[in-house]
């Protein structure tokens, strides 16, 4: 045996006699029965002491505990088979490994490897080091699994109104079924009747709903349920929106716009015919020989060769007009490209990627991203869409209405329809918009006419035009951005949609919400209860309260101005000043004025008719007031105000210091130069240019005892308290609804019902409900929009294609 | 044709009842109602007076003890009843709103430490300097029957606290170990020492069900998870805490109270310091429990005062005292959230309203609108120095007074020579200590 063996075992031993220290007093009690049974057994004994004696010649006294005893806590150290004195060497287990045939030899040479290693292993970690760690992760587990709760608590914070108990029963009457237990099928029809509904999972006792519908009900929640109802009403709303679209540029007579319109779908189609040879060649078989079909009806037939009746006025009239000939000539070119054969286009690179989004994207969204002049959203929607056009090859050359006709036209129009409710709902919505915003329009225009009165000339018309066309370009803009805003909506709409994955809101980082609540913490210090050995009782009381504790702080503000005159520091105190809330902007309104428009006509009637009353009735007043001349009053009154707040000269001349003084005498001219200050002159007064008004710019102090003079904690600037203030909560000024919504309180408790805390399973999601959440259908906008194409646009276009191949 | 008719909603003008007032269409024109903010400053200040002048939260005293009350417990399923333990070994139980005694047990000899209800409300359990931890039931026994416990369990040494589990038959008991014990078994499942002599106090997280807190008298509040073989994590305090009680709307916040006159709420995840302070008991704070809106919670101090503090508030909003409560040694909040109990050292259980100046019963929907319109009025003036004034105002007895007079000059001039040493040592020699950090020893881990 080597050292290194030898090592190893001692350090089991060591391990071993760790163990064994806690497990002393035991070990004792078992020497101590084992010296009972002392008669019995005596040699045994001996042999015991002698192993004693040759083990306090090694370097630690081992002792192996005998068993002799049943007791709850046993060691396995202390379990003992025969011949317990002997040392169990590592050499003695790798031995007979050795000469076992079956042991594999990789194992057997991994026990050499490891025999004739020198390192020796590491020594695991003490207890308390142990437990420590266990501690560590077991908090770090826990605190986890609270942090849980921290949307829920959040919520709960930020809640407007939060109504106990959380959990509510629902309210209302509950089925005799629900309350009633033991009801059974009597007579054999009912049995029979409930036989079929057992047979087909059917509810028995509850008639409303199935075990699956209740499934399906727990498995969503309201939020959630809010959240796709308003999920599919934005796809609903959207699907109309397309409807509407197709509709309106069903609806539109404009040759031009049609021929540009049908090139594009003639392009596209070839583009998807591509695209269909290659993925669904059946398919596209099918279509070319519906393509070959429509060509040979088209060669067959004198459609399109101008020998109609239609075609022979336009010959009459083709030598004349221009229009007629481009018809003619229409005509002729729709018969060659109907007539040619079918050559299959070579697809471009950059067709191709179009393609790609195309199909990864429905059509509408394709359109509405990449038209940034939205012909739908400007123009005026129109419904006609359910009528069956005719075949826009031969639609007769109208006159091209003007666009403000063809409107009127079409709200006449929409007036005599009726239509399904959705569409016509979201019709209007789009027609108010617009009238709206004609509205507008129409208002900025007088406004402007009215503004320039003072002004006059030829410059000021051109000037109105300048300016009417700057705000007519403003409101296109306004459009334009309006229109945009649309679009992108709706696209982030659709990335939602495609997206289709949730991302768990986190929590907002810990440390603002600490600060939130420092912050919180720090406005409360203020609101300390003011307590006192006085009991106030009544309502003297309370008002004696006030005075008294209003004295103390108008005291302070006294000093404190005191403090402020002696310095000399206008400046300052006006900074003071600022800083202070206006009382006249926290405690009063400024008064409406209200302007009646007719009463000044009413006023110039009565001076038409009684010409002479105005002058006699000056004369009854002056007569009555001849004593008192109250105008020259108020003016001196004024006068000796603005006097009053003029900056005074300080005189700080000493009579008879370093020269003679007494009566008569002035002090020397130098003296008066030096020592007498003149202050810089006041800011001018507010009233100076008001004749009939005094306006005093001294702090009212009876005023001041209901002013705030500190701006509160959750305010940033005065301006944020003062409208907070200024806006009444009362029904005097509001609505009873807007009062009720106003002072709702904060928290709700309902009388006599216990509040318990939340349960776990009620507030916190499990796994098992977040899959369910997972799996439960979104909305897939694709599918949507095919629809939508089905039901507006898509299916006419594909009829008139069908027409066109004819 | 169309027919135009003039229609109005007769809900407009027709009254609900002959004894309503008749319904006047209103012009909300607000030139015709000038004066808002001046009229609705009046009526805050009003409305904070009343609040005051009605502030009578004193509701009834209980008295039927023959010593001071230790412990109270109110019934899971009952809002009139409670349970309460005193200083001689009696548990009674009370009907609040008939304001007396059902039943009388001789449960304990020596105090009763600790008492709590099952969940389901149709036993208790209670410990006692006996060392004993014994289970009774609810209903009283029927007529010349004796009052016997339903299980009685003999402990090595002796219990100084009891809480039961949420919604699960264990219990948790604390005294020389805290121990968790299953209500079908004599010996605790499991038990968790972390090298403390004892704990005066343990309580299950009411959310989050399976976590402990205890306070133990080494200073320090232990934190325990029965899923797990050992304690989570402990923070040793300057001085011991007599009480803590969990937020029973939030799961990782609960409060302390302390020796040192204040108490501390922490969060569960970050015990190094707490989050608020609530400061202004002038003596050692006995006891702490929360409403069961997780909004405010109670406390009950030797100084003869019980005080409210909303939970992110420094200070209390409300201080409750009257002449003759001595050192108020228990108190609890009502399930219903309405009211408070508090269980002192003369004998007696009073019952305080939660706000002072509620109005008791059911109220119609006109005096609710009002309440709701005042109490929206004080939210909004309610920093004008007259209205915060006035609600600000309280009635302490002078010596409270004098002493928290006093604590306030120690702590100004403690503060004055720190600022002194400060200023004349070496810059950043001298740290600026928070009144947060200064309370919390160490976290042990």
């Amino acid at each position: 045996m080597d050292s290194s063996t030898r090592k190893r075992v001692k350090m089991a031993a060591v391990l071993v006699d760790d163990d064994e220290e806690e497990l002393s007093p035991d070990e004792e009690n078992m020497i101590s029965a084992s010296e009972d049974e002392e008669d019995i057994d005596d040699d045994r004994k001996h042999t015991k002491l002698l192993e004693a004696i040759s083990s306090l010649g090694g370097k630690r006294r081992r002792m192996q505990a005998e068993r002799s005893e049943a007791s709850q806590q046993v060691s396995e150290f202390s379990v003992n088979a025969e011949g317990a004195g002997e040392k169990v060497k590592l050499s003695d287990l790798l031995g007979c490994a050795e000469e076992t045939p079956g042991a594999p030899s990789k194992t057997k040479k991994q026990l050499r490897k490891l025999q004739n290693s020198k390192e020796t292993l590491e020594l695991p970690l003490s207890r308390q080091q142990t437990e420590k760690i266990q501690r560590g992760v077991a908090y770090e587990r826990s605190s986890k699994e609270v942090s849980r709760w921290e949307t829920v608590i959040r919520q709960n914070q930020k809640a407007e109104q939060i109504i106990f108990p959380l959990k509510q029963e629902p309210a209302g009457p509950k089925r005799v079924e629900q309350v009633v237990a033991g009801w059974k099928a009597q007579t054999p029809l009912e049995q029979q009747i409930f036989s079929l509904l057992h047979s087909n999972h059917q509810p028995v006792t509850d008639p409303v709903l199935t075990p699956v519908e209740e499934a399906s009900i727990r498995a969503m929640s309201l939020e959630e349920a809010k959240i796709r109802r308003a999920e599919l009403q934005k796809a609903r709303a959207l699907q109309s929106y397309y409807e509407a679209k197709a509709r309106r540029e069903k609806k539109i007579k404009s040759k031009a716009y049609h021929k540009v319109q049908k090139k594009a779908k003639r392009k596209e189609f070839l583009k998807q015919f591509d695209e269909m040879m290659k993925t669904d060649p059946a398919a596209a078989l099918e279509e070319l020989k519906k393509m070959e079909l429509s060509r040979m009806e088209e060669r067959m037939s004198l459609k399109h060769q101008n020998s109609g009746k239609w075609a022979k006025t336009k010959a009459i009239m083709a030598k004349y007009d221009e229009s007629a000939r481009k018809a003619m000539q229409q005509q002729l070119e729709l018969n060659k490209d109907l007539t040619q054969k079918l050559v299959v286009s070579s697809d471009d690179d950059d067709e191709g990627g179009d393609d790609e989004e195309a199909s990864a994207l429905p059509d509408f969204v394709n359109e509405s991203a990449s038209g940034s002049v939205n012909p739908w959203m400007r123009g005026k929607l129109s419904s006609e869409g359910h009528e069956v056009t005719a075949d826009p090859v031969t639609t007769t050359t109208d006159e091209p209405a003007s666009s403000q006709t063809r409107e009127e036209e079409q709200e006449e129009e929409e007036e005599e329809e009726e239509e399904e409710n959705e569409e016509e709902q979201l019709l209007r919505h789009f027609q108010t918009k617009r009238k709206l915003r004609q509205d507008k329009e129409d208002d900025l225009v007088p406004v402007t006419q009215e503004e320039p009165d003072a002004h006059a000339g030829a410059q000021e018309d051109a000037e109105e035009t300048a300016r009417d066309v700057q705000e007519e370009e403003m409101v296109e803009e306004d459009e334009e951005e309006e229109e945009e805003e649309v679009v992108s909506e709706f696209n982030t709409l659709f990335n939602r949609l495609m997206k289709s994955t949730r991302t768990p809101t986190e929590p907002p980082p810990q440390g603002r919400a600490s600060r939130m609540r420092e912050a919180e913490l720090a406005h409360d210090e203020e609101g300390l209860l003011d307590e006192t050995p006085v009991r106030a009782c009544t309502m003297e009381d309370l008002e004696a309260l006030v005075h008294h504790g209003t004295a103390e702080e108008t005291a302070a503000s006294a000093s404190h101005a005191a403090g402020v005159d002696t310095s000399s520091e206008p400046r300052s105190e006006k900074e003071k000043k600022k800083k202070e809330i206006d009382p006249s902007e926290v405690l009063t309104k400024d008064a409406n004025v209200i302007t009646v428009p007719l009463a000044p006509t009413l006023v110039e009637g009565e001076e038409g008719e009684e010409e002479e009353g105005p002058s006699t009735q000056m004369s009854i007043i002056k007569e009555a007031f001849a004593g008192d001349d109250v105008i020259a009053d108020f003016l001196k009154d004024k006068k000796k105000q603005e006097e009053a707040g003029k900056p005074k000269v300080v005189d700080l001349t000493l009579p008879g210091w370093g020269d003679w003084g007494g009566v008569g005498l002035k002090p020397p001219r130098y003296k008066r130069l030096k020592f007498r200050l003149k202050l810089p002159p006041a800011a001018p007064r507010k009233d100076q240019k008001l004749p009939a008004v005094i306006l005093s710019e001294k702090r009212n102090s009876s005023i001041a005892l209901h002013q705030v003079s500190q701006l509160p904690f959750p305010f940033q600037d005065s301006s944020q308290f003062e409208t907070c203030i200024r806006s009444p909560v009362g029904q005097t000024w509001n609505t009873q609804n807007t009062v009720k919504k106003l002072t709702a309180p904060k928290v709700v408790t309902k009388l006599g019902s216990i509040i318990e805390p939340p349960r776990k399973e009620d507030f916190l999601p499990d796994r098992k409900s977040a899959g369910a959440l997972k799996q439960r259908p979104q909305i897939v906008l694709e599918e949507k929009g095919g629809k939508a194409g089905k039901r507006g646009g898509g299916a006419r276009r594909a009829r008139r294609r069908r027409r066109q191949k004819k | 044709m169309k027919v135009k008719v003039l229609c109005r909603n007769p809900d407009d003008y027709v009254r609900e009842t002959s004894k309503d007032i008749q319904r006047v269409p209103r012009n909300y024109d607000p030139t015709l109602h000038p004066f808002e903010v001046p009229r609705e400053y009046t009526r805050a200040l009003n409305a904070t007076k009343l609040d005051r002048l009605f502030a009578k939260p004193f509701v009834a005293s209980l008295d039927g003890h023959r010593d001071g009350v230790n412990c109270i417990a109110r019934h899971t399923k009952s809002l009139s009843t409670v349970l309460s333990g005193a200083c001689d070994g009696q548990v009674k139980l009370w009907n609040l709103s008939k304001r007396e005694c059902l039943r009388t047990i001789q449960a304990h000899e020596g105090f009763v430490r600790g008492i709590c209800s099952r969940f389901c409300g149709t036993s208790f359990f209670t410990v006692g300097d006996d060392k004993t931890i014994k289970q009774w039931n609810m209903e009283a026994p029927g007529y010349g029957v004796q009052e016997e416990p339903l299980t009685t369990i003999l402990g090595k040494a002796v219990y100084t606290g009891i809480d039961h589990h949420q919604s699960e038959g264990t219990f948790a008991t604390c005294g020389q170990t805290v121990d968790i014990w299953d209500e079908q078994r004599s010996s605790p499942i499991r038990s968790f020492s972390w090298g403390v002599d004892s704990f005066s106090c343990v309580r299950y997280n009411p959310v989050e069900t399976e976590l402990l807190a205890s306070c133990a008298s080494d200073r320090s509040i232990v934190l325990y998870d029965t899923r797990e073989s050992a304690p989570l994590k402990k923070v040793v305090m300057q001085l011991r805490s007599n009480t803590l009680c969990w937020n029973p709307m939030e799961a990782y916040n609960f409060t302390c109270s302390n020796e040192d006159y204040n108490l501390y709420t922490y969060d569960m995840r970050r015990l190094d310091t707490p989050v608020t302070v609530h400061m202004d008991h002038v003596s050692a704070v006995l006891d702490v429990d929360y409403s069961p809106t997780g909004r405010e919670f109670v406390s009950a101090s030797f100084d003869k005062t019980v005080r409210i503090f909303p939970k992110h508030s420094g200070h209390s909003r409300e201080v409750y005292h009257t002449k003759r409560m001595q050192h108020v040694i228990c108190v609890r909040w009502s399930a219903d959230d309405k009211y408070i109990l508090s269980g002192s050292d003369e004998m007696n259980i009073r019952i305080w309203k939660a706000n002072a100046s509620e109005k008791l019963g059911v109220l119609t929907a006109r005096e609710k609108a009002a309440i709701h319109y005042n109490q929206k009025l004080k939210e909004k003036f309610q920093h004008h120095p007259q209205v915060k004034r006035i609600a600000r105002h309280r009635h302490l007895p002078r010596d409270i007074f004098k002493q928290k007079r006093e604590l306030r000059e120690m702590k100004e001039a403690r503060r004055r020579k720190e600022q002194n040493v400060r200023k004349h040592s070496k810059p950043d020699s001298v740290p600026l200590v928070t009144e947060k950090e200064k309370h919390v020893v160490t976290v042990v881990e």
